[in-house]
């Protein structure tokens, strides 16, 4: 029980980042029809928007103190970040929660990159094959790589997540499983915040009338435009959105797994493979898809099903993928007539 | 067919095998006129070119072929460890399995068409990728990669282990009684295939490839895969059923794939899992959809581009900029070299990022769209024929 309790405890943070990813790359399909293969390079640019800011709020001020030496001699160099001399204490707590505070930055800046994106390049592409788009944004994905890797090198970047989350949670003690269940507190963190994420991304687009239309739109795009409202420029904001979702996602990533220029080419494969398992330009399939295949991964990692079936691990999501899409043509919540031909 | 477009299709042959076989002379100019690149662009062109009857001709997009690229190098290299070095049957070999595979998969695959026929056959590319990592490493070597190894000794007791992974059998060699000398070289009856003799090993294959691909698409058989592509339902209310067209047509490509895989390994005797990850797929795809998709000659020039600048691109380095911009005055040098560099060296990917995008913006054909743009306008100079008259041909 304990056993099982954990395994479900470790699918959901790699869960949450796929269905982030898979949510942003479901709204940017159904509402816009594009197949965006560089929206793994947009969890990438998020990811990085943190790793800039921490970069940014820890330079250092370099002071010679003339009364002290070192054991060479030389005057004793005391650092300390400029924002610490600004403002005290609270700069060092903001040094502590840089990752969680990067977000103020990365929202804004995720969501031009994803404005300037589609209309800048996506919106030639409306009309085109799905190999098109796919070829267009692949290239733009590795254009936005290689920039990354030519200011950040090649190795990952670790990042630490604040203090007080630093440890792990006795999750067990709290529901009575016994004490060997313990789970790092920053996995708990970002699993609370993708649900928040998805649960505001569904209510925007449930109970606003901007959500309404989008919904709508995705229906049918024609019908809304002859009602005279503007579509086009609705989706352009639901493409910032999904950036913003890809990139924030990215963004908290950074302390479970250090960000490295192609992360997001990793991500991006599980990612469409959940989307299509949720069924194409189907929210909650996306979502659903995302935490299932999430927590199918880790209870095949788990030793005792790795001895029944050997290298079952390696393979149980695409496994899953092919069983679930023989059987239900449509994914699992996809609706009648979207991209079946 | 009518005798004019056999013709044509003849001379089409004709000229491609002639810039194949003169590849080593003509592309010497721009640095590309060395085997190892110049085998590169033949292997990936076969690669290409069996892509582009599935894809070009019937619109199933697959993402996994590079799975059947991966089966063809690990089978050759198997024949190579446990026969001969001779690269006959180890071609012969590694185009039936991948074949196999090719059947198995797409009778799955095939049953979905669409984004869900794409993510059908990444699934069992992804899949078959993360085994060779994994569970079959007995049979891949894992990580290290499979290779051709030194014989094991002949006078083996009873209780001797082999490990077949590092060491060698090739009966056929040793019951020809075939003496070897550290590490052998894979060979044709005696010739062996590295440097320009691999070359023309796989230019001849290349354009035997070619000429098949070329057959298929004027076929009735083609025909019918055109058919499919242009209107699917259609054929099939007419009482067409489909799937084994479908089924054939990726079988096929998936044999090209095989025998592009074998070639690599003929060429250099080292199979490993990378070859099927998803980024050997998608390069197919982008090769065949940059050359041009649909196209006989597209696939292979997309592979040839993408491949040509890997390796230009790649090579490039400060040196070779400042030398090359040195007409500038000093201080514009500098700063020229700087921006130019991000785009050579290790960056060279950002130059093919940057062509994707491009070409897609402004040639949704591919190159060849832009062949027949320059064509057009050189026709159009000189006869430019009334439009009543251009709509007809």
């Amino acid at each position: 029980m304990d056993a099982i309790f954990l395994q479900v405890l470790n699918g959901l943070d790699k869960g949450g980042a796929h269905a982030l990813i898979a949510l942003g790359l479901t709204l940017a399909f159904g509402t816009l029809g594009i197949v965006n293969f560089a929206h793994g390079a947009l969890f990438m640019l998020g990811a990085f928007c943190a790793v800039s800011f921490n970069k940014i709020i820890n330079l250092q001020q370099i002071v010679l103190d003339p009364t002290r030496k070192t054991a060479w001699g030389t005057p004793l160099e005391i650092k300390t970040p400029y924002i610490t001399s600004w403002l005290g204490d609270f700069g060092n707590v903001l040094i502590d929660y840089s990752v969680p505070v990067s977000l103020l930055v990365t929202i804004p800046v995720m969501w031009l990159i994803g404005v300037i994106m589609e209309r800048g390049l996506i919106k030639r592409f409306y009309n085109r094959p799905h190999a098109d788009q796919i070829l267009v944004t692949f290239g733009l994905a590795i254009v936005l790589q290689e920039i990354v890797s030519h200011y950040y090198g090649a190795n990952p970047i670790p990042q630490t997540a604040p203090a007080i989350v630093a440890g792990s949670a006795n999750v067990g003690s709290w529901i009575g499983l016994g004490e060997s269940v313990v789970y790092p507190w920053w996995r708990l963190v970002y699993f609370g915040f993708s649900a928040i994420v998805i649960f505001a991304v569904f209510a925007f687009l449930q109970f606003t009338t901007f959500g309404m239309v989008v919904r709508a739109g995705m229906r049918d795009r024609e019908m809304v435009a002859m009602l005279g409202i503007n579509i086009e420029r609705r989706f352009t904001i639901v493409f910032g959105i999904a950036a913003v979702v890809a990139g924030v996602a990215g963004a908290m990533y950074t302390p479970i797994f250090p960000p490295v220029y192609n992360i997001g080419m990793d991500f991006l494969v599980l990612s469409f493979v959940v989307v299509v398992v949720g069924g194409m330009g189907s929210l909650g399939g996306a979502v659903t898809a995302g935490f299932l295949l999430g927590i199918l991964q880790s209870f095949a990692s788990m030793n005792e099903i790795k001895s029944i079936f050997p290298g079952i691990d390696q393979i149980i999501i695409y496994l899953v993928a092919v069983i679930i899409l023989l059987v239900l043509p449509r994914g699992l919540m996809g609706r009648k007539g979207v991209m079946e031909d | 067919m009518n005798g004019n477009s056999t013709r044509s299709d003849f001379l089409l042959l004709i000229i491609f095998a002639a810039v194949v076989l003169t590849a080593p002379i003509t592309l010497a100019p721009i640095g590309a006129g060395y085997p190892d690149i110049l085998q590169k662009f033949a292997i990936y062109g076969i690669f290409a070119i069996g892509f582009n009857i599935l894809f070009g001709l019937t619109g199933y997009l697959s993402f996994g072929h590079a799975a059947f690229l991966g089966v063809g190098s690990y089978a050759s290299v198997w024949m190579f460890k446990l026969f001969t070095m001779n690269v006959i049957p180890a071609v012969i070999f590694s185009v039936a399995l991948a074949g196999v595979f090719a059947l198995l998969i797409g009778f799955v695959s095939l049953r979905r068409s669409g984004i869900y026929f794409s993510i059908l056959t990444l699934a069992f590319a992804q899949m078959s990728y993360n085994l060779a990592y994994s569970v079959l490493t007995p049979l891949t070597n894992g990580e290290t990669g499979l290779q051709v190894r030194h014989l094991a000794p002949a006078d083996r007791g009873p209780d001797y282990v082999l490990k077949l992974v590092n060491e060698d059998l090739r009966w056929v060699d040793q019951a020809f009684g075939v003496v070897e000398h550290g590490i052998p070289i894979t060979n044709l009856f005696g010739m062996k295939m590295s440097g320009y003799p691999g070359f023309y090993f796989c230019a001849v294959i290349l354009i035997i490839a070619f000429f098949i691909a070329m057959r298929i698409s004027r076929s009735n058989f083609g025909m019918m895969l055109k058919a499919i592509k242009s209107n699917q339902n259609r054929l099939q209310y007419t009482g067409v059923n489909t799937r084994p067209y479908l089924l054939t047509a990726f079988i096929i490509s998936g044999m090209y794939a095989g025998l592009a895989g074998s070639l690599l390994a003929v060429t250099d005797p080292l199979a490993g899992a990378e070859r099927m990850q998803w980024t050997a797929s998608g390069e197919v795809v982008l090769m065949t959809i940059l050359g041009g998709v649909g196209t006989l000659i597209g696939p292979f020039l997309g592979a040839t581009l993408i491949k040509g600048f890997s390796a230009l691109f790649s090579s490039y380095n400060e040196n070779i900029l400042h030398q090359f911009f040195s007409f500038l005055p000093e201080f514009m040098q500098d700063g020229v070299v700087a921006v130019a560099s991000m785009f050579v060296g290790e960056g060279w990917e950002l130059t093919l990022g940057l062509l994707f995008v491009i070409i897609m913006l402004f040639l949704p054909g591919g190159l060849m769209q832009g062949f027949y743009l320059i064509l057009g306008l050189f026709k159009r100079k000189k006869t430019s024929p009334p439009a009543a008259g251009k709509s007809e041909a």
